[in-house]
Formats: structure tokens, sequence, C-alpha cells
């Protein structure tokens, strides 16, 4: 163990923790085991991020300026230029704060998971392992390994533990982000191989000018590639059918965080990488995000099942996400990580509440449904908070990112640019539409089926994962000063290049 | 003559010293000393494996007959291991009433062709290459029919031999044809003396067809699902790893020692081949049915990937090669052995015969997905790396085209291995296979396999080890 860590340095526990995890539910045989392992697990990496958090802002406090800090590299395959190297930014510890929120709260959310408890939590501490281990990488071999790593568990959580049509589902979206990950492949081979770098190392290829016509080719695959995980349109449709299939935590895991893979891989990859060709394509992108955006809300409004509702939400506001990146400024760039980091807590919140009243009304039809703030107070409240965060009310993080980037986005004084940011903002108006109409709808009015009188309302364990994610989207939302503080120093060497 | 020099093929001649002891165990030993012959063999095959792991230094014997590099050591050593996990899965079966008194012939024609392939990876003349390649094929077809009051295995016995022969005789013209052009057979002359005439390229066309059809490519592939659907699936594995492992080396060897003046020539060639074998072969494993012929064409599109890395000619791509027969060996090989041991007990090769496995077995469900996960090339097994590997290989010789096929085609492939994964995950069945008690060697290959899809990946020490001996153009 000591010689692993001192290889692989203190950030590698985020991976180690999953995988000792792993192993641990390898050898149990009893749910209080299972649940043990998960949840002491989870508590730990929640507790390590906040170590990690601190640990950032004093050392940059101190007035560490280096791009990346905690950095650490090994050399693993030598004739390849592979380096196991991690290290973390601002933009990362932020990302590795959502994960571990999402992650802790998600084994409680499906904390009386059945069948097979013991490999539904192996799998997702595979999930884990990928997601963690692609924030903390910084070597593009790594980091598409880890990609990978998060991909293949969702096949087989929703395919076993989904419901409605969740084979179709599981192998759409299994093979809609494998395709992703193929354009992605050969993206990061052409970057690595035409830049003439002598590491994969992120930092150094950006040092690299990689030849403009190799930039034409190799941006829209990265970017595509990424951008497919990101639900970009038209490569969203696995999204809607993957999630409402899923099971309560890994729809939470998946749109809370996988789906920030993808723009998180745009920004840092696609865009750091090759930024001549992002500023000249960078309009079709935006068309295509904006299409997200406008699209995703007007197709939320159509839909009569929650999840699927939620789902086409997550498209809308993750097309934010790359539309703000392409919009290439400070404020814009703040606001997409921003509004990763809203957007992801407030989708598992909803994805947490919706399943927990499918796991009490057996349907998640709104037709079905009304009146449950009477019979499930907890739970309707906890609704209503979530839906304002994604309608942006201020003082939940909804409002501080959508407002950020529409901010950035205006700063653009060509046409082209403020007509997109037009046509984005208007996605809020269409947002509050059907958040409103379901909390109306589902919440208040009568009680549409006797069954749902005696319903009983949320457990202890439900009540943890449920809280701890308002806490968060509280937080942001009324104290957005330090995170985004960190988020935004640590975009401007990503801006600056852009900008040269 | 120095007939001393003979002694350095070391491989050869304790291979060779193995399998004349247990043909004459076999024969001379009485009821009760044949009881230990399984395991007789397989400590004296491990000890042969183990004595003959060390690469030493490069040596000709018989005025360049036989040309060793130190590469040739790793290569012999995979296909070795790959031999004793085929030999230990192949245990149960051969214990039954009805094959025990053919069992040294199993052992004796399965080291044959081995022996075969050792030569054929050594050889410097094509006169060797050739008596290599016999001796690694016809065996092989008595092995196909192993089974003979099977029809199915009798008929596959010879489908094989038939256009296995016709695949030499082809390969056999283009060699005279080089003989005739050049005026030589060795390979280090010819080197400097194929220089790209159009007899010459006739010759290589003509001569390669032998080769493809080891590897089964496509369009030279039609025999391989028949083949293996018909063989006993211990043979089958044989056949899909080690014969065509062998057979990858030495195309990449020959095309880059002696027809290296025709590269412009060979590459296009395999382009195309590498094209049409990977999407062919996917599209017709989608609808099959059978486990033995689905893994039938898994294993021409994976050939279809490690032409990959021949393209490339690089020593890079060498590397990435003999990793990824590496890979391959422990990944197919899992597969096969999980196959084998339900099709012994049960008689049930059909894919849907695996609904509902993993409720009744799950430890052969489970080696069987990381299987299946190696070969789709999912991290983090070693499947993952070896395929990243190969194509990287070519895209830094700038094949980025070729390697976006390819890549599209790994979606294609990962949609019909998971059909497997659903299949015994996700489905439910009325009367699933009941649950399977393995026997012990068995299990140790299983194991083996399963550490080598872990690890193989994970520790880079391997592909150094084998980074450091590789050789391109």
């Amino acid at each position: 163990m000591g010689v692993i860590l001192y290889y692989m340095n203190f950030l590698s526990l985020f991976v180690l923790i999953p995988v000792l995890m792993m192993l641990g539910l390898f050898v149990s045989n009893s749910r209080k085991q299972i649940q043990f392992i998960t949840a002491t697990g989870a508590s730990l990496l929640l507790i390590l991020s906040g170590i990690i958090t601190y640990m950032y802002l004093t050392e940059r406090a101190a007035g560490n300026v280096a791009e990346m800090l905690f950095t650490a590299d090994t050399v693993w395959y030598a004739p390849f230029n592979i380096h196991y190297s991690v290290g973390v930014d601002g933009i990362s510890v932020a990302m590795l704060i959502l994960s571990s929120i999402i992650v802790f709260t998600g084994v409680f959310a499906s904390w009386k998971i059945d069948p097979l408890p013991k490999e539904f939590f192996l799998w997702y501490s595979l999930l884990s392992i990928g997601v963690y281990g692609f924030f903390i990488s910084t070597d593009l071999f790594t980091m598409f390994m880890y990609y990978e790593i998060a991909l293949i568990p969702m096949y087989l959580l929703i395919g076993i533990w989904g419901t409605g049509r969740k084979e179709y589902s599981a192998m759409k979206l299994t093979l809609m982000l494998m395709g992703g990950s193929a354009l992605l492949l050969v993206g990061i081979l052409g970057i690595y191989y035409t830049s003439g770098a002598t590491s994969m190392n992120l930092l150094e290829i950006a040092k690299m000018k990689i030849p403009l016509t190799a930039q034409y080719y190799f941006f829209p695959l990265t970017f595509l590639g990424f951008g497919v995980l990101g639900a970009l349109f038209p490569f969203h449709t696995w999204s809607p059918d993957g999630h409402a299939s899923a099971p309560t935590a890994v729809s939470m895991l998946h749109a809370g965080v996988l789906m920030k893979l993808g723009g998180y891989g745009c920004f840092r990859v696609a865009m750091y990488l090759m930024p001549q060709a992002a500023h000249e394509m960078a309009w079709f992108f935006l068309i295509l995000t904006g299409i997200s955006v406008v699209y995703g809300a007007f197709a939320a409004i159509h839909q009569t099942d929650l999840k699927y509702i939620n789902a086409y939400s997550s498209v809308s506001h993750c097309g934010l996400v790359l539309f703000a990146i392409l919009m290439m400024n400070e404020t814009a760039a703040t606001g997409a990580i921003l509004q990763m980091l809203s957007h992801g807590l407030m989708t598992a919140l909803f994805f947490a509440l919706i399943g927990m009243i499918y796991g009490r009304t057996h349907t998640r039809l709104i037709t079905e449904m009304g009146g449950l703030m009477k019979v499930l107070p907890f739970l309707g409240v906890s609704y209503v908070i979530a839906g304002l965060a994604s309608l942006g009310l201020p003082g939940l993080s909804g409002f501080v990112a959508e407002m950020t980037i529409f901010f950035g986005s205006f700063q653009h004084t060509d046409t082209f640019h403020r007509v997109m940011t037009i046509i984005a903002c208007m996605s809020i108006v269409i947002t509050a539409v059907y958040i409103l109409r379901v909390v109306g709808k589902i919440l208040f009015g009568a009680i549409q089926d006797a069954h749902h009188e005696h319903l009983t309302d949320a457990t202890w364990f439900e009540r943890i994962s449920v809280v701890t994610l308002i806490i968060a989207i509280v937080a942001i939302g009324s104290a957005p000063f330090w995170i985004s503080g960190m988020i935004h120093e640590s975009v401007i060497p990503v801006i600056s290049h852009l900008a040269k | 003559m120095d007939y001393s020099s003979f002694l350095q093929m070391r491989e050869e001649f304790s291979l060779l010293a193995v399998m004349v002891f247990l043909l004459v165990y076999d024969i001379f030993a009485g009821e009760k000393g044949l009881k230990y012959f399984q395991p007789v063999a397989l400590v004296l095959l491990t000890v042969h494996t183990v004595l003959n792991c060390m690469p030493r230094d490069a040596f000709e014997v018989a005025g360049g007959m036989y040309q060793y590099v130190p590469m040739q050591t790793y290569v012999k050593s995979i296909l070795n291991i790959g031999t004793i996990i085929v030999l230990l899965q192949a245990h149960k079966f051969l214990n039954e009433d009805a094959n025990r008194i053919k069992r040294g012939e199993f052992y004796f024609l399965t080291l044959s062709t081995l022996l075969g392939m050792y030569f054929m990876i050594s050889s410097g003349n094509f006169l060797m290459f050739f008596i290599g390649l016999e001796t690694a094929s016809i065996p092989m077809a008595t092995l196909v029919a192993f089974d003979k009051y099977n029809r199915k295995s009798a008929e596959a016995g010879a489908k094989y031999i038939l256009s296995a022969v016709f695949a030499s005789s082809i390969s056999v013209f283009g060699m005279s044809l080089i003989y005739g052009s050049t005026g030589t057979l060795y390979f280090t002359d010819l080197a400097t003396l194929i220089t790209g005439t159009p007899l010459q390229i006739m010759a290589f066309v003509f001569f390669s067809v032998g080769l493809f059809f080891k590897i089964s490519l496509v369009p030279f592939h039609l025999w391989t699902p028949d083949v293996y659907e018909g063989s006993q699936t211990n043979i089958t594995s044989y056949l899909s790893v080690i014969s065509k492992g062998a057979a990858v080396f030495v195309l990449f060897t020959l095309l880059i020692k002696v027809f290296g003046n025709l590269v412009t020539q060979w590459q296009p060639i395999l382009y195309g081949l590498a094209v049409v074998s990977i999407t062919v072969a996917n599209v017709f494993a989608i609808r099959q049915q059978n486990l033995k012929r689905f893994l039938a064409f898994s294993s021409i599109s994976q050939a279809g990937y490690i032409l990959l890395a021949i393209i490339s000619g690089s020593a890079m791509g060498m590397a990435s090669l003999v990793y990824y027969v590496l890979v391959y060996m422990f990944s197919n090989l899992a597969a096969f052995g999980v196959l084998s041991v339900i099709e012994n007990r049960t008689g049930k090769v059909q894919m849907s015969d695996y609904n509902g496995l993993y409720q009744t077995n799950p430890r052969l469900s489970f080696v069987m997905m990381l299987a299946l996960f190696s070969l789709a090339g999912i991290p983090p097994f070693a499947g993952f790396f070896s395929k990243f590997f190969v194509f990287s290989a070519a895209a830094a010789q700038g094949y980025y085209v070729l390697v976006f096929i390819a890549l599209l085609n790994t979606i294609l492939s990962l949609y019909y291995y998971l059909l497997v994964i659903k299949a015994m995950f996700l489905n439910k069945s009325e009367n699933p296979i009941e649950n399977i008690k393995s026997d012990f060697p068995v299990r140790i290959s299983l194991v083996v396999c399963t550490l080598g899809i872990l690890l193989v990946g994970l520790f880079s020490t391997i592909y150094n080890q084998i980074a450091v001996l590789s050789f391109g153009m």
C-alpha cells in the first residue's frame, strides 16, 4: 500500500477508495456489510473532497500559481509516452466535490436496492472510479481510459436494475457513448501524433502547436466525441431513454456527473489543445448547442413521465454548459463550470426525489398523480426546492450559474452571438413553464388515486440523501464567491490560451 | 560441418524431447502409469516453457535456414502458455471413456502443430517455412476430425484439410515464382533481390494467400465458422488462438524482412483486407446464435484488428502485435474455456441456452463477461490496452481513417458481445443451465486467463519487455 501511495500521490486516493470498496464488496455476504462498506467508502470520499478543497484553497492563498496543483507523474507505458499523471485545478476540484456529493447521496438513495445489492454496488463503484479518475488525470490516455471505464458499467446497471424499456435503453446508451469514444480516440491519437509532444500530458501538449490542418480534422472529432456525452444535439437521444430507464442512483450519477465529463472534456481537451480550430468552428457547434438548449426545454414540456421531463431538462441544461464554453470568455466559461456543478446537484436531487416518489406511487406519469404535498410533505417541499433551483430562483445555485453564463455571452458584441444568447435565454422561460406545471400537477390539487392517501414520507436514509443535496444547492446559491473565485482563476489559463 | 550449432535450436529440441517421451510413455506405460499421463505431460510442458522463456542472442543455423531473433522467444512462450491452457481445458474431455484411448495422439498431434509453428516462426528460408506451415496444418486437420464418429467433426476435418492444402499449394506456387525471379529462397538474400518487378508482386500475392488463410482474413475465411463449429471446442480454441497467433507474427516478420521493398504494394492490400475482415466478420457475428460460430466471426474480426499493427510495419507495430496476441490469447481462451465447460457438461452451445446463466453459474458468467469485455476492448481489462496500442501504432503512421473505421467496428462488436452478456445477466430463463462444478484443471486455466485479463494491461512491464526486443522496417 505504502509503495502504491508513494507512486500515486494522495489524489489517487479518489480512485483507490472505490477500488477498496469493490474488493470489500467482493468478499461481503450480507446486506448489512454491503451497506457498511458503501456508506463508509462514500463518506470517506466526501471527506476527502473536503480536504482537497481546503488544501487547494490554502495552497492558492499561499501564492502558488501553478496551473495544476498536487501534480504527480509516473511513467506507465514508456514506448508510447503514456504517463500516469494526476493534478487538479479549480475546475477539477469543483468537479470532485460534485462527484463526491452525488456518489454519497446515490448510496443512500439506493440503500434498499433489490435484487443483487452486491453486484449493484460493485458496478456503482466501478462507475465512480471512472468518474473520479477522469477528473484527476492530466494525461490524455488515462483520461480516455477512465472515460471508458465510466461507460461500461452503465449497461449492466440499467439493464439489470432499470425500469421500463431497460434493455433497449441500456444498449442505445452504451453504443452511442461508445460511438462518441470512438471519435474521441481518433481525436486523441491525432492530437498526440501531430503535436509532436513527448508525452500525452495535457499541459505539455498545450505548449506545442498543432498544425492548423490537423486541428481542423481533430477538433470536431474530439469536440463531438465529448459532446455525445454532454448530450449535444443531435447526439442526445441516448440521454432521455437512458436516464428514464436507469435505477435512481444511476440516473443521479449519470445525469449529475457523467454528463459533466463531456463538458469538462470539451473545455479541457478539445478547446484548450486546439484553440485556432476552436475559434474557426465555434459557430457551428454554437448553433448545435443552441438547438440543444431550446429543443431540450420544449421537449420537456411535452413529456408526461417525470423522468423524461427531467432527462430532457438535462439535455437543455447541459446544452447550456457547452454553449457557454463556446462563448470563449472568462465569465461565460466560469458560468459553464458553475452550471455543471449546479445542474449536477439539482438534477441528482430531482432523480432522487422521482425515484422516491416512484417507489411509493409506482407510477411516474404526472397525469396519475396529484396532491402529493399533503401525504408526502418532505418529498413535496424538496421537489419544489429542486424545481425552483432549476428555473433559476435567486439564492439557489441555478441562478448563479445561468446569470454568469448569460452575462458572459452577452459580452460578445456581434449579432450572431447576441442572437444566440437571446435564444438561449428563452429557455429560462420554458423551463419555468414545465417545472411549474409539474409541481402544480403532482403536488397540489386533489389526490388522484385513493391508494396515494396512505403513503409514508421519506425514511431516514432518503432524508440524508435529499438534505445533503439541498444544502449543497443552497450553499452554492447563497455564497457562490469562494467556489466561483476558485473556478474563475482556473478558467483564465485556458481562456488566455484560446485568445492567442 | 559443425553439427553442434544445431543444439542452439533449444526450443525445438526440448519440445521434440517432450513429444517423443510422451509418445513412448503412452505406448509402453501400463494401465496404472497411464493414470498420470496428463499430469506428467502438463508438468513437462510447463518445464519446457519455463526453461525456454529467456531470450538469447540472435544466431543462425544451417547457413541461414533457421534464423533466431530474441523476439521469437516471447512469441514461442506465448504459444506455449496458450497450448498449456488449452490442454488444461481439454483435460476433462480426454478423460472420458471414449477418448482415453486417443489421449496420447491428442497430445502428440497438438504438440506437432506447435513444433511446426516454431519452425515457421524461426525459418530463414522459404522451404523451411513451408515445412513448418505444413507440419502445423496437417496434424491440425487430424485434430479437427478428432471426434471421427461425429458427422460435423468429420466434415470440418475434410473442409479444413481441403482448403488448407489448396491455400498452401497457392502459397508454394508463389514461392516458386519468387525462386524463379530471384534464384534463391533465403530471406536474407531476398531482402535485396526483391525489387518490385511485376512477377515478384504476383509472387507475393500468391504466397501470402497461404498465410491469410491461416489467419482467416476475409475473403479467405469461409472455412472458419464451419470448422470452428464442427471441431471439439478445445481444438477450436487452439485453432483460433495458437495457430492464428503464430501466423500473424510470421506474416509481420516476412513482410518486413523479405518484402520490405514491396511496402507500397502490401500496405494497400492489407488496408483493404483489414477493412473488409473487420467489417464483414462483425456484421456476420451479429446474427450468430451458435456461440462457437459467434466466436469464429469474432476471431476473424480480431485478426483484422491485428492487421492494423502489421500495416504500420514499425517496431511499435511489432510490439503491439505480440502484445495483442498475448492478450487475445487470454481473453479468447477464457471465453472458449467457459464454453467448453458448459458444452462438455450439457451439450448446449446456443446463445439462448445461456439465458439466466448468472443465476446458476455466477463464476463462469463472470469469467465469460471479463473475456468478452476484454475482446471488445473495454478498460480496465487488458483488451483495451492491446487495442489502444494497435490503433496507436497505425495512427503513428498516419492511418487515421483506417483507425476510425476500425473504431466504428468496435462499436458493432461491442453490440454483439453485449448480446451474450445480456443473455447471461439480463435475460430470465425457465430452465437455465444447472450449476456446474468445473474440475480442477479447468479452474486453473480459467484463473490464469482471468489474471491475465486483469493484470497484463495494468502492469506495463510485460509490454515494455516486448517493446525492447521488437524491430521494424
